[in-house]
């Protein structure tokens, strides 16, 4: 019984534990400025992202992310869903997407910094106007893509308007939908921190360009480890999401598959 | 008589159904063409008129023609063209280290038994850490030079390549598989014959994912870090006041994504012209 799962947890640990022992005795020595020790590194990062900088600076990172996050999905897809239903308003509108995803949402930051200054409007206008591409186009294609067969069973039942989106055209671009609101999430992160990076006087991003530049390496180094944790259990949580979100999704799937 | 009337009774048929299918095929991508070319039409007149009528402030907003004019003088300049070789040099060069360092890694873990089982905590703990999280790492060691950018780019990108490559890995024909077992193909012959031909359209895909994102990246590095390109022109404008200038520099980051992308798919379409998910691709449902 404990067997097998004893070897999975090892497996699943095996090279992380490797890696992460390579690196600590590989710098435990270092003299080097701008790669101190990984110990120095953890015991800074115990000491300021366990006590109040947690409060401080993670929790008005994330807040700024969700606020954004949400804004880019609930108009990703109240947008991509008319886009994807009209034949016409998609040949028109396709272009102008594409124009729109391509620009690189960090260019954007200094053009609302002028409309909006530093706050955390702007951060959170950044934050929506990026993430929401991938979600609007997924969107778009999802809906595009629904089963040709349910879609003239919906037509012979007579099942329209809402009820035909909420239990028909939802569900089956759902998939695709929730693929975009993967990528809208770490777009998001990364414009949640240059954001910061540009004008914040809280949150991760100007917390580790102000180590940065004020030569704290150890301390800046901590702070990388804290953004990386930060996308990390982000992930999961969005994983975690999916999994329930989508349940039905997979499960037909695994079911097609052993078919 | 017969073995007449069957040929040409054939290329007939064969000729009739296609010149119909591709008429009505032609009419519908021109009407395509048309729409899309109107969608663009729309937008650019919004963006000319808004700021005109006063809907929207025009130190805010410039007016399209305004940002035009101003981009017709920059392209005028060495400097411009510099910003724009810069940023493409940049990105050309991390996207290309990421992807051989993708396809090595991947055909690595692909062809080493238990190497995947092994390997997938590792990648599924790096990956989602956001590549921006290097910054300060890179502007201690390379300061403000291209190679700043260069990492960046290298490091968000591999993720992309490398993860389409296991997908591709993942979908190898078992079949295939066995028989090139059965006739005892050498490692080589395997990878070029069996698992090159399943993997191209996944790294296909991968690559295309990861230019796109390499241009984001590239734009980032220079805007944050201030290495030379078209990022640090956007900053340089809006510090200085200059909307007009700054809205040119967007204009032209987004003109290049629209570029890359168009290009990667023109490519991607004509080398994998072989493959079935391209040839069965018609027009649009």
């Amino acid at each position: 019984m404990i067997r097998p799962a004893l070897k999975k947890l090892f497996i699943e640990l095996a090279l992380p534990a490797l890696l992460f022992a390579l690196l600590y005795a590989m710098s435990a020595s270092s003299t080097n400025f701008y790669f101190p020790p990984l110990s120095t590194v953890l015991q800074k990062f115990s000491a300021i992202w366990l006590g109040p900088r947690f409060f401080s600076d993670v929790i008005p990172s994330l807040e700024r992310l969700l606020a954004g996050y949400l804004l880019a999905c609930i108009a990703g897809v109240a947008l991509g869903l008319p886009i994807g239903l009209s034949r016409g308003l998609r040949r028109a509108a396709e272009p102008v997407l594409e124009f729109f995803r391509a620009i690189p949402p960090v260019a954007v930051i200094p053009l609302l910094i002028m409309v909006m200054g530093f706050g955390d409007a702007m951060k959170v206008t950044v934050i929506a106007a990026g993430a929401i591409w991938p979600i609007l186009l997924n969107t778009v294609e999802g809906v595009k893509a629904v089963d040709p067969v349910l879609d003239e069973t919906c037509r012979t039942y007579q099942i329209r308007g809402l009820a035909r989106l909420r239990h028909f055209i939802l569900p089956s671009a759902s998939p695709q939908i929730i693929v975009g609101m993967r990528l809208g999430l770490s777009i998001g992160i990364v414009l949640m921190v240059i954001s910061e990076m540009f004008a914040a006087l809280d949150g991760l991003g100007s917390a580790i360009i102000y180590f940065q530049r004020s030569y704290e390496i150890p301390e800046m180094w901590s702070g990388v480890l804290m953004l990386g944790l930060f996308g990390f259990a982000l992930s999961m949580v969005f994983r975690g999401f999916e999994r329930w979100a989508l349940a039905w999704y997979h499960g037909m799937r695994h079911m097609e598959k052993k078919n | 008589m017969a073995s007449d009337a069957m040929p040409s009774g054939q290329g007939l048929g064969m000729q009739a159904q296609p010149r119909g299918a591709s008429l009505r095929k032609d009419a519908s991508a021109l009407l395509r063409w048309l729409s899309g070319a109107a969608g663009i039409v729309l937008l650019a007149l919004a963006w000319e008129l808004a700021p005109r009528l006063g809907w929207l402030q025009p130190q805010f907003f410039p007016p399209l023609s305004a940002v035009l004019a101003r981009l017709g003088d920059l392209a005028a300049t060495l400097e411009f063209w510099g910003f724009v070789l810069s940023t493409t040099r940049t990105w050309l060069l991390g996207l290309t280290i990421a992807t051989l360092a993708g396809i090595a890694a991947g055909l690595a873990i692909g062809l080493t038994p238990g190497a995947r089982t092994y390997t997938h905590s590792t990648i599924e703990f790096l990956r989602p850490i956001p590549s921006v999280a290097l910054i300060p790492g890179v502007i201690l060691l390379f300061g403000s030079r291209y190679q700043s950018g260069v990492v960046l780019i290298t490091y968000a990108a591999f993720w992309q390549v490398l993860l389409q490559m296991l997908y591709g890995l993942a979908d190898i024909d078992s079949v295939a598989r066995d028989t090139a077992r059965s006739f005892r193909f050498s490692r080589f012959g395997y990878v070029r014959h069996v698992a090159w031909p399943t993997l191209l359209p996944f790294l296909f895909t991968g690559v295309r994912l990861a230019a796109a994102m390499a241009l984001v990246l590239a734009v980032t590095a220079e805007m944050v870090i201030g290495s030379q390109g078209i990022g640090r022109g956007i900053v340089v404008a809006q510090a200085s006041n200059a909307t007009v200038e700054a809205y040119a520099y967007v204009l032209v980051a987004g003109v290049m994504g629209v570029a890359i992308n168009l290009a990667a798919r023109a490519l991607e379409r004509r080398i994998l012209r072989w493959h079935p998910s391209v040839r069965t691709a018609g027009g649009e449902r």
